[in-house]
């Protein structure tokens, strides 16, 4: 029961950071480490900042609909 | 050959029976108030037995999705916006980027018909040409590396339909604004309560955008909590407001909004994005994905009457005062979110495809969140047939029609055919704390009377004005967070255009280009706005159905681009899955534009409309609604404007149209000479679900799969 409470809790947690995008820093790091493991991997804000001077580079990124 | 098991037959005859027996009720009742139950019904149903048969039918014979075939995301991986995203979570990306209130603002509008042209049109609409829009798109977008529809118009179709549907996209932007603009200046117009808990957004925004920025990077979710919060703070606080010294600072006439949101657009659009346009977004997506929830469950929950008619007079008369038209094919332009959406094609392309993770995930995402959307579209509906029909009718006649007095407003709407008492009118303005609910045109005041009606239901009448301002707020935050982006889209687009001539425009972060061409855009729907605010026969009137039209003919050059690749890619047998849709939506538009254009009625065309008001100028005379010889003029100026308006997007789609036509016939005629740009097929390894359940086979796939690889999740 309790395990159960617990495993919808992680669900849920899992389910906001993913859909609110809080897990791109985990994400990029992941495949950061995976696919160039040479590279240097950036820091949380600098990733941040990344992620937003694209959006401002090509408004179409992440555009909502009417 | 497979054959169905007697579980599967049982399950599905009964959906068939709920959504039949809904369509029945809904369709045959007369004289007594149906429950709104049976709309849902009706729905719900056929939105199973879409899913169930036609998008399957569709994904696996007509597109044939290969599970085999890695999408662009797994290929392309780079972290960020190509990555393969759980789909149960996309799904929520693409609903939340595809909903905002084009779906609650249309079918309110159109109630005017009576709710069922606007029930059978939003389910049918939806099953046969919108789903399956947003589906095919999605899916030749993903196998073309996450193309976005102007890219795959130019190179499929050709250079020339490619410019005109890009021309087509940047007036329909334009127009799309300056319309939603002018539903937020007609929520927020004398209401200082609406005006305070608007205004605040932008500084809680402005606090989130730090906190994002400087104090903890990334950390959304806790922000957008505190953002939420301090937002529903604004919202109780804009009471307090509105009953202090305060008042007056936050209740503005209409021309002074325009002034106020053109400035917010411009400056907003030139700001970097993290300060106001991300957090912004956080807070929207939040909010909207809230209350869609809570709006369902108070329908489900409160299952109210529809105290409309399911078919007004005005269907057939065609003078209704919501817009001018009968309802072929008016009705069709003015429920387009929620049924079938043009703009939901820059979505499906784009940005989705880049995320999805299998192909076979295409029905899911694009025909299931279409699906939710027309849902929204349904409840949108609802709240608009619940609230009293004469209410309906006093807010969203203009004052033009309807005078300023609420002794006036009852009288006319009393001619109409619903009776509302002055005292009643008087008292619903009151219930939520407005200074009048006369004319509120725009769809959002009326919907947020709806939705405080169902919401307070459950809550306890006392909360009712604040449900109201909760829904205005709602609306608005969204429509204010569009102005934003989309100011930013077509300024993207414009630089584009503009830097063939002046190539330094070309480049985005060019500071100077970024302000001119900013100021352009905003300028650009700044207009319509301002035109439609000082309309004297009513901005939502005369603009919603350029709207409507224009948000038609970019679904008219998506299907067209659909069925041009379904033709070229050696699916000709199934060109008509989105064909007949392009058939139907260029017929419902190329008519509406036409009548809009041509018409010999002044209250449907624009050029005769200004004929009758010229002709009155040259005599002198000043002819109702209008007051002075200013506004006659106005009148006579709007009137060209929207008219040459509406005929040169008429003209830009038909030679879309007829581009796609050429295209298509020369690849049955000849099909070396065409060429299909699709990407080459590379091994997929990655092991997921189709649909939100998986089924037996695809668990037990997932386990082996786990066990194969050495990794477990």
């Amino acid at each position: 029961m309790r395990s159960a409470v617990a495993r919808a809790l992680r669900g849920v947690r899992w389910y906001v950071r993913e859909l609110t995008d809080e897990s791109a820093y985990d994400r990029y790091v992941a495949h950061v480490r995976k696919d160039h493991p040479q590279a240097e991997v950036p820091s949380r804000r600098d990733f941040e900042r990344m992620r937003t001077d694209r959006q401002e580079e090509d408004p179409r990124q992440g555009f909502r609909c009417c | 050959m497979r054959t169905a098991n007697v579980r599967t037959i049982v399950i599905w005859s009964l959906v068939a029976l709920v959504g039949a027996v809904g369509w029945s009720v809904l369709a045959l009742a007369r004289g007594e108030n149906v429950s709104a139950a049976w709309m849902v019904a009706a729905a719900l149903g056929s939105y199973a037995i879409g899913y169930r048969f036609y998008a399957k039918f569709i994904a696996y014979k007509v597109l044939k999705v290969d599970k085999t075939r890695a999408t662009p995301a797994e290929r392309l991986d780079n972290g960020i916006d190509f990555h393969p995203t759980d789909r149960r979570v996309l799904l929520g990306h693409h609903f939340a980027a595809i909903a905002g209130a084009g779906p609650l603002v249309g079918p309110v509008l159109a109630a005017q018909m009576g709710y069922l042209p606007g029930t059978v049109w939003i389910i049918a609409g939806v099953i046969f040409a919108g789903a399956v829009q947003d589906m095919v798109v999605l899916f030749f977008s993903t196998r073309r590396d996450g193309r976005s529809l102007g890219q795959m118009a130019r190179e499929e179709i050709g250079p020339f339909g490619g410019a005109a549907a890009l021309l087509a996209a940047f007036a329909i932007m334009i127009i799309l604004l300056g319309v939603l603009a002018l539903v937020i200046v007609n929520a927020l117009a004398q209401s200082p309560w609406g005006t305070f808990s608007i205004a605040m957004t932008i500084p809680i925004a402005l606090v989130m955008g730090f906190y994002l920025r400087v104090l903890r990077p990334g950390r959304v979710a806790e922000v957008s909590l505190i953002g939420v919060a301090l937002l529903l703070l604004a919202l109780v606080a804009g009471r307090w407001v509105a009953e202090s010294s305060w008042a007056d600072t936050f209740t503005l006439a209409p021309s002074t909004l325009v002034i106020w949101l053109v400035a917010y657009g411009f400056i907003a659009s030139i700001l970097p994005v993290w300060m106001l346009l991300a957090p912004r977004d956080y807070l929207s997506t939040f909010m909207k994905i809230g209350t869609i929830l809570l709006l369902a469950l108070g329908v489900v929950i409160t299952l109210p009457a529809l105290r409309m008619d399911a078919v007004t007079d005005f269907a057939s008369r065609g003078d209704g005062p919501v817009f001018a038209g009968s309802l072929f094919p008016f009705v069709f332009i003015t429920i387009a979110c929620g049924a079938l959406s043009g703009f939901h094609a820059l979505i499906s392309s784009g940005t989705t495809p880049k995320m999805i993770q299998k192909e076979t995930q295409i029905r899911m995402i694009g025909y299931g969140s279409m699906l939710m959307e027309s849902s929204v579209a349904v409840m949108a509906l609802v709240a608009a047939s619940i609230i009293d029909p004469g209410l309906y009718f006093a807010m969203n006649a203009p004052s033009g029609v309807i005078g300023t007095t609420v002794e006036n407003a009852s009288q006319v709407v009393g001619s109409w055919g619903y009776q509302i008492t002055p005292a009643e009118l008087a008292r619903a303005a009151q219930e939520v704390e407005e200074s009048t609910l006369l004319s509120r045109t725009g769809g959002a005041p009326t919907l947020a009377v709806g939705v405080s009606q169902i919401f307070s239901e459950v809550t306890g009448g006392s909360l009712r004005a604040f449900w109201y301002h909760f829904a205005i707020m709602f609306e608005a935050l969204f429509i204010l967070t569009a102005l934003d982006a989309g100011t930013r889209v077509g300024r993207f687009m414009l630089q584009d255009m503009l830097g063939n001539v002046y190539r330094p425009f070309k480049n985005v972060s060019w500071k100077p280009g970024l302000v001119i061409t900013s100021g352009i855009v905003c300028g650009l729907w700044g207009y319509f706005l301002w035109v439609g605010v000082h309309e004297p026969l009513g901005g939502i009137n005369q603009l919603f159905p350029i709207f409507g039209i224009s948000n038609q003919l970019l679904a008219a050059v998506a299907l067209a681009v659909c069925t041009t690749l379904l033709v070229k890619s050696g699916r000709l047998k199934w060109a008509w899955i989105t064909g007949i849709p392009l058939a139907w939506d260029a017929t419902v538009t190329l008519t509406a534009s036409w009548q809009k254009v041509f018409s010999s009625d002044p209250a449907v065309g624009f050029f005769k409309q200004r004929q009758v008001f010229q002709d009155a100028i040259d005599r002198g005379e000043v002819l109702a609604p209008a007051k002075s010889m200013d506004d006659m003029h106005t009148v006579v100026t709007n009137s060209t404007v929207d008219g040459v308006l509406t005929a040169v997007l008429a003209v830009l789609i038909v030679v879309v149209i007829v581009d796609a036509t050429r295209v298509c016939v020369r690849h049955v005629r000849r099909p070396a000479l065409s060429a299909l740009s699709e990407t080459p097929h590379v091994e997929s390894k990655i092991v997921a679900p189709a649909g939100l359940i998986p089924t037996r086979e695809e668990k037990e796939e997932e386990a082996r799969h786990a066990v194969g690889s050495g990794t477990s999740s």
